[in-house]
């Protein structure tokens, strides 16, 4: 394998890139699910005012 | 249509509707991808012209049909927001932008891999490489142009334009390597004849396709589903900020 510092290269962008993206995606969900939970009226109910 | 298409602007229903969904598509597209990924570093074969380093394209080409399929995606969503203004299509191609602009670039650094041991350079101006970087800048172009404004529906109008204009680079992008003489392979596949790979090579490059396809699906779902949220948080923010404010000038009047 000559050349494999450029498969080794693609195959681990091929892999971190898509990662980044959905861990990014996945934390600013929670993020604004626990922000959205924490001050909106219909998910506290009546508990919350 | 417009009329059905509306059903799914209520961001409570598709918060519901996009997190049932949600794991169907992400599970599967994580564990394709890996499948593939593995297949084609290990199991696949070696070509008998480029040697191992064929391989790459299990990661290239999903990546540029992903960046042109993604930018078709912006397209679609930037005419459901133009003529139906459906305010879910202007966050679905705010969050679109992102992820087509990283795969593009993710297309671009493993083609620059793949060119390198095989061409002999990283990078030639030659119609395919240069039309998929006007398709990456078109893609900074959008993420900058609908974050330029003060009023977002501003944005969401100008990025849309842009995005639509820039559709005609899809063409151009599928068909240089048969209109001009380029350096980059003519194209593998096509609607009228056999795919030029071999069934080994084949199966693999289809399920990365599938795989990928499903994480860039998923991806955007989640961060659109993260942009309803914001929106609604804004929206309670400033009710209450408001509230509060009219609450302190009618005591102020009181006093």
């Amino acid at each position: 394998m000559t050349h494999l510092p450029f498969i080794v290269m693609a195959y681990g962008l091929g892999v971190l890139i898509p990662l980044a993206l959905a861990v990014d995606a996945y934390r600013r969900v929670r993020t604004a699910r626990r922000r959205l939970a924490a001050i909106d009226p219909r998910l506290h109910g009546r508990a919350g005012r | 249509m417009g009329r059905s298409l509306h059903r799914f602007a209520n961001p409570g229903r598709f918060l519901r509707l996009s997190g049932s969904v949600l794991p169907w598509i992400a599970v599967p597209g994580a564990v394709l991808t890996v499948v593939s990924l593995a297949w084609g570093l290990f199991l696949s074969p070696a070509d008998w012209q480029q040697g191992d380093a064929v391989r790459i394209i299990y990661v290239h080409v999903p990546s540029a049909w992903l960046a042109s399929g993604g930018y078709l995606a912006l397209a679609v969503c930037s005419v459901l927001s133009l003529v139906w203004r459906h305010p879910l299509a202007d966050l679905a191609a705010v969050e679109i932008g992102p992820v087509g602009a990283a795969f593009t670039a993710l297309c671009l650094a493993t083609g620059s891999l793949w060119g390198k041991p095989m061409w002999g350079t990283w990078w030639v101006w030659d119609a395919r490489l240069t039309s998929v970087l006007v398709l990456f800048f078109l893609y900074l172009g959008h993420i900058a142009l609908v974050r330029a404004f003060d009023d977002p529906t501003r944005g969401y109008r100008a990025g849309a334009i842009l995005a639509l204009v820039g559709v005609v680079n899809l063409p151009v992008i599928k068909f240089s390597v048969d209109w001009w003489n380029t350096l980059h392979q003519p194209s593998s596949f096509s609607l009228t004849a056999a795919p030029a790979l071999h069934v080994d090579m084949l199966w693999p490059l289809l399920i990365a396709a599938l795989g990928y396809s499903l994480l860039f699906g998923a991806i955007v779902l989640t961060r659109t589903r993260a942009a309803v949220m914001e929106r609604r948080l804004r929206g309670l923010l400033m009710a209450r900020a408001s509230s509060d404010a009219s609450a302190g000038a009618g005591a102020g009047g009181h006093a």
